[in-house]
């Protein structure tokens, strides 16, 4: 067997929905993380910074209690309090209540020992060992450096940024991992389809050529109706051939465009459906304009008109109609068929999407469309009702 | 107005009990030693802090005075002695030492 090389993985909707869910949860985590390195990080940084100012403060404060204590010596004589250009200060007695303060920042924690407050102020909480004028606490303010800050963000900015180039790294090759298994198998499909193809080709030749070689007119009835049932079967197979090929080779080919009379290509196309509809008693209602001409590949077109047609056979029922109208800038193809439910829509140009496994098929027929309507900019529009029909509408 | 008028003579008469509770039975006495009431005022501030602190620790020392819990150097009590136990009600001890804090209290005070 012979396995083409060249290959397209198309991922379908709801795999391609999956793939942005995972991605997107492995993104927010990754960011969560991030977030939580950088605050630990911002953490450590401040306790180092505050570190640093501690001894200072130490030395303020106790140079502060010498004045508090002088003061609460001599406060029937004197009761300026102390004050220092370097600090601020507040003093608060055991019921937390304020004695007196000249702090900027006036909200206190006088639970914590060391913390920066709002205004960008640091203050250092000092509990002295006598309470000179009724002062248990003893809060020194001084102003936060801001250099830290300004570098500590530069720093969690480049680590962040390096960290989550890195998640993204490791997350691609994650993701081609979990990716790994879904491509094999859609390989192993796309081999299979290949090669079935191939086998095809030569059988579905002399089938189809030997039918028409037959000459019907010159036949018994019995005999001439089992003919046209395997013209029917030869017709249908040739179809699905005819799509394989198109998916595993025409596609890769250069189109060859040219001004196309569509109307003769609709009615011709039409006439070799005739077979297939009869089975059905599908009448076909045509207004078809005539002279309708559109620039455009032969072979891709008749692949367009042929997915359409076949479709709405397909899916419709017995004695149902098909309505074909073309006019300058349209092609329409509706039917009478079961319709399908209108979330289902947007799956319905997806490769190997089948919404009715009663009828045979691969799911490819309308794929094709969509790559040819994509390929010439041809707007398709599809309107369905369930147990209506189904209305495919072409615009250029 | 009447009220009003009635509210103003209630406080003012309170105030004035309280005043005479703490000149009667506080500044009498103290008057007579060598170290001035407020000294035991800022000692008990050094110490107790709070003006809920300050004013359980006095209340409890006047009820039950002892060496132990004098806020007073061991010299002095060993020149004058620990005081007698106070003879007022604990309604006139507050009263008393509501007085004391606001006479010599730090809020306000400082500049």
């Amino acid at each position: 067997m012979l396995a083409l090389k060249s290959s397209v993985i198309d991922l379908r909707q709801s795999e391609k929905k999956t793939l942005i869910g995972f991605f997107s949860l492995y993104i927010t985590l990754c960011v969560v993380i991030l977030i939580f390195v950088s605050f630990i990080y911002f953490k450590s940084q401040k306790d180092f910074m505050l570190g640093q100012k501690r001894i200072s403060l130490q030395n303020y404060s106790n140079e502060f209690i010498v004045k508090l204590k002088h003061l609460h010596v001599n406060f029937d004589k004197n009761q300026l309090y102390p004050r220092d250009k370097r600090f601020k200060t507040a003093i608060y007695d055991s019921d937390k209540k304020l004695i007196f303060s000249t702090l900027n920042s006036p909200k206190v924690k006088l639970d914590n020992i060391i913390y920066t407050s709002d205004n960008k102020k640091i203050h250092f909480i000092k509990e002295p060992e006598s309470y000179y004028l009724g002062a248990r606490y003893v809060i020194i303010e001084i102003n936060e450096d801001q250099a830290w800050l300004y570098n500590m963000q530069k720093n969690i900015f480049m680590i962040t940024a390096m960290g989550l180039v890195f998640m993204l790294i490791i997350g691609y090759f994650l993701l081609r991992l979990f990716l790994k298994p879904m491509r094999d198998a859609l390989h192993l499909l796309d081999r299979f389809i290949k090669d079935t193809t191939h086998e095809l080709n030569t059988p579905i030749s002399a089938i189809v050529a030997n039918i028409e070689m037959i000459e019907t007119n010159n036949l018994d009835e019995k005999l001439a109706k089992r003919i046209r049932r395997i013209d029917i079967g030869a017709k249908t197979v040739s179809n699905i051939y005819e799509d394989l090929t198109y998916l595993t080779l025409n596609n890769k080919i250069m189109s060859q465009n040219e001004n196309i009379n569509l109307s003769e290509i609709l009615d011709q196309r039409v006439e070799y459906f005739t077979t297939l509809a009869d089975v059905k008693k599908i009448n076909f209602i045509k207004n078809i304009q005539e002279d309708v001409f559109i620039v455009i590949d032969i072979k891709k077109l008749s692949k367009l008109i042929d997915n359409l047609l076949s479709n709405a056979i397909k899916y419709n029922k017995i004695n149902g109609f098909i309505k074909i109208i073309l006019n300058e800038d349209t092609l329409s193809v509706e039917d009478s068929g079961k319709g399908i439910k209108s979330e289902q829509i947007s799956l319905l140009f997806d490769r190997y999407s089948r919404f009715d496994k009663t009828v045979g098929g691969f799911g490819i027929g309308l794929n094709i469309v969509s790559m040819i309507c994509k390929e010439y900019n041809l707007d398709i529009k599809v309107d369905s009702t369930v147990n209506i029909g189904t209305k495919v509408e072409i615009k250029w | 107005m009447v009220k009003r008028i009635l509210v103003l003579l209630f406080i003012f008469y309170t105030s004035l009990t309280q005043a005479s509770v703490y000149k009667n039975n506080c500044i009498k006495c103290h008057q007579d030693l060598p170290v001035s009431i407020d000294k035991y005022f800022y000692r008990y501030l050094l110490k107790h802090s709070s003006e809920t602190n300050v004013k359980k620790a006095m209340k409890e020392f006047l009820n039950n005075p002892s060496k132990s819990k004098t806020i007073m150097p061991e010299a002095f009590i060993n020149r004058f002695g620990v005081k007698n136990k106070s003879s007022l009600t604990n309604e006139q001890l507050d009263e008393a030492l509501n007085v004391y804090w606001q006479e010599y209290k730090i809020f306000g005070k400082l500049k």
